[in-house]
């Protein structure tokens, strides 16, 4: 067991399905002989070589869809967009075809794609490199939708989406690409669906997904030094929702905070909060607290920035509130 | 070409349009519903460049007016009729309709209603040839309108610079859905669109088989020895609307006079009557066999075949046996952190 970054996790999981099969392909902007604007296929280039280590033009919307045609003829394609705003070229290529043609062919034609970006608020990148959007990946029927919180499931979920049959969408973090932690040294896989109770506790249950899990477990220390036993769950995925952990935490502790750093209007928190009152609706004691970016696009000044984005005492607040201690 | 392969091509293309007249028929009576896009007079171009390359090895993708291509492709003529009818025996399971024709079991991957989506999903199908180091290449049939998306221009920009085994075939029917050609499309002769990106290119007639074939024959050489992309203009007409509710007020009675005399079908029947392949009364009888193997066959088993259970409306959105190892059920308490 080492510890290492998300970055060469993702890096570890890339040179693994490379090496176990030769349908597997990198594509993307500036992955290979600039080794990623994320390091996560450094070196990948001198290993694997030209053809399939792609780099790519800056054309997401057809690299995208050479991806999506190559996958539909046998190849494992793991396709990078250098941030998920960019991923908004490709939505035709991603949505109307990727998650569309296995169903409208009757089953009879699938596509096996990865598409990995990182999606978030990372250091005053300004409005056009700061959406977040996985709520338009995870309401899209025929895509799997993955949010990896650290190097394990950085590496291991990457590994499950390249074997996977299906679409996976991972969205990662640009704030995280440093984020150290333990991955086995033995090849292991991380499940695509299934939410993990990351932090069991008995008071209330704060739901998080990729850096917004890392909130909730900043709060879950501060409230514990509070006397509060906060319970902490990462959705891990975003499509299809784990609706049994879900209520299981909720039927436990009866009150919940949902932490998202996208804005909340048709948001993930939208639709866990849903999906509570659809499970057990009367485990609640008290409503629900979402907690969510600001209704604006994001701000270049840090001041702003940070007043835009939620962090960990916006969480902290909302668990005090339902639990009645403000 | 001998004598028996003419006469089969003849057929080949009468059995198209009238496989079209006959789905638009049972449009009329409510039996095929949706959009429903002919390709009655565009026929020579499907036929032709198909039966240059090696259908059911090579890949073959088109846009929504797809029945054709997925027919010479080697689809099942009865399952492409189930499909028009929403079938379960259709080629798409009675999922994708007229626009959504698939067949991988003869690598007809699929027609696709977004205008210039195959660009790229071609160009992948290729790469994947590439990369396995077949003979196989992928065909790309595509209208005029589709050259004005950016997936024309990116996907023309990759397929050069990585040499993909990829013949575009542009099917220049001069009209993108209602709007003419030079009133849309600043460069107006397609093929020259293409030298931008370093892509060899021709244009040719498109309603006249024989012409189609030659220079199909050329370019998919091209394209299998190792040289990277062609494309290939054909000037064409569609004698039909654009789809089902399309008057064609846009286009002139003269022009589609002129372009109706130059009828693919006629243009070859005339020919192989000439060099005395067949006779007026054999291309007669063709028409009735053919008509009466669309009726007593195709159409029967489309009316015939059940439609799909709504039980199963779920099947299909993703993989319907996934491998637990990749998506779970994920043990809890395994890790923190």
């Amino acid at each position: 067991m080492a510890e290492i970054a998300y970055w060469e996790a993702i890096r570890r999981a890339h040179d693994e399905e490379l090496a176990h099969d030769r349908m597997v392909i990198a594509m993307g902007e500036d992955i290979g002989v600039a080794g990623g604007t994320y390091k996560a296929t450094s070196g990948l280039y001198q290993k694997y070589g030209a053809d399939r280590i792609i780099d790519t033009p800056i054309s997401e919307n057809s690299y995208t869809g050479i991806g999506i045609g190559a996958s539909m003829a046998g190849m494992r394609p793991i396709i990078e967009i250098m941030s998920i705003n960019f991923a908004l070229l490709a939505l035709d290529t991603l949505i109307n075809a990727a998650a569309k043609i296995r169903y409208m062919s009757g089953g009879r034609a699938s596509c096996p794609i990865v598409m990995r970006t990182p999606g978030g608020t990372a250091h005053q990148l300004a409005a056009q490199h700061s959406a977040r959007l996985a709520r338009m990946f995870m309401s899209t029927p025929g895509l799997r939708v993955v949010t990896p919180r650290g190097p394990l499931d950085a590496y291991g979920m990457l590994k499950s989406a390249v074997r996977c049959n299906d679409p996976v969408i991972i969205i990662e973090h640009e704030s995280m690409y440093n984020m150290r932690g333990e991955v086995p040294d033995e090849e292991t896989f991380r499940p695509l669906e299934g939410a993990e109770i990351v932090r069991a506790g008995t008071d209330v249950t704060l739901i998080g997904y990729n850096y917004s899990v890392h909130l909730c477990l900043a709060a879950a220390d501060k409230l514990a030094a509070m006397g509060v036993a906060a319970e902490v769950l990462d959705l891990r995925a975003l499509r299809p929702i784990d609706r049994d952990t879900i209520r299981r935490s909720v039927e436990k502790t009866h009150k919940v905070v949902i932490a998202e750093e996208d804005e909340a209007t048709v948001g993930v928190g939208a639709e866990i909060i849903s999906v509570i009152i659809e499970e057990c609706f009367f485990a609640l004691d008290a409503q629900p607290v979402r907690v969510h970016a600001a209704d604006v696009p994001v701000p270049y000044n840090r001041q702003m920035e940070k007043a835009a984005i939620p962090n960990a005492d916006d969480v902290l607040a909302a668990a005090l509130k339902v639990l009645g201690r403000v | 070409m001998n004598a028996s392969d003419q006469k089969r091509l003849l057929r080949e293309m009468i059995f198209y349009r009238r496989f079209e007249e006959r789905s638009f028929e049972a449009y009329m009576e409510r039996k095929i519903g949706g959009f429903l896009h002919l390709y009655s007079g565009q026929e020579a171009i499907a036929t032709g460049v198909l039966e240059r390359a090696h259908c059911g090895s090579d890949y073959v993708i088109t846009g929504y007016r797809d029945h054709v291509h997925a027919l010479k492709a080697g689809a099942p003529a009865r399952e492409v009729m189930a499909e028009l009818y929403g079938k379960e025996t259709g080629s798409s399971r009675g999922r994708g309709g007229s626009m959504h024709i698939f067949d991988p079991t003869v690598n007809f991957m699929g027609g696709y209603a977004l205008v210039g989506q195959p660009f790229p999903l071609a160009a992948g199908l290729a790469l994947a040839c590439k990369h396995k180091g077949t003979d196989q290449i992928a065909i790309c049939f595509l209208g005029d309108g589709a050259n004005n998306q950016g997936t024309f221009h990116e996907t023309m920009n990759m397929a050069s610079v990585w040499k993909l085994p990829v013949l575009f075939v542009c099917e220049n029917n001069l009209y993108a859905i209602g709007t003419r050609i030079d009133r849309s499309t600043a460069v107006t002769d397609q093929y020259k669109r293409v030298a931008a990106y370093n892509i060899p290119s021709s244009q040719h007639d498109g309603q006249d088989i024989d012409i189609v074939m030659a220079a199909a024959t050329d370019a998919i050489a091209h394209v299998r020895s190792g040289k990277g992309p062609y494309f290939i203009e054909f000037l064409t007409y569609r004698q039909r609307g654009h789809s089902m509710s399309d008057s064609n007020a846009y286009r002139s009675k003269e022009e589609e006079r002129l372009w109706m005399e130059r009828d693919p079908l006629k243009i070859y029947g005339d020919r192989l009557k000439k060099a005395k392949v067949l006779t007026e009364k054999d291309i007669a009888a063709m028409e009735k066999s053919v008509l009466e193997e669309i009726e007593n066959d195709i159409v029967r088993f489309a009316e015939e075949s059940p439609d799909p259970r709504v039980e199963d409306l779920n099947k299909y959105c993703l993989d319907d046996q996934p491998d637990p190892r990749w998506i779970g059920p994920l043990a809890q308490g395994e890790h923190h952190g």
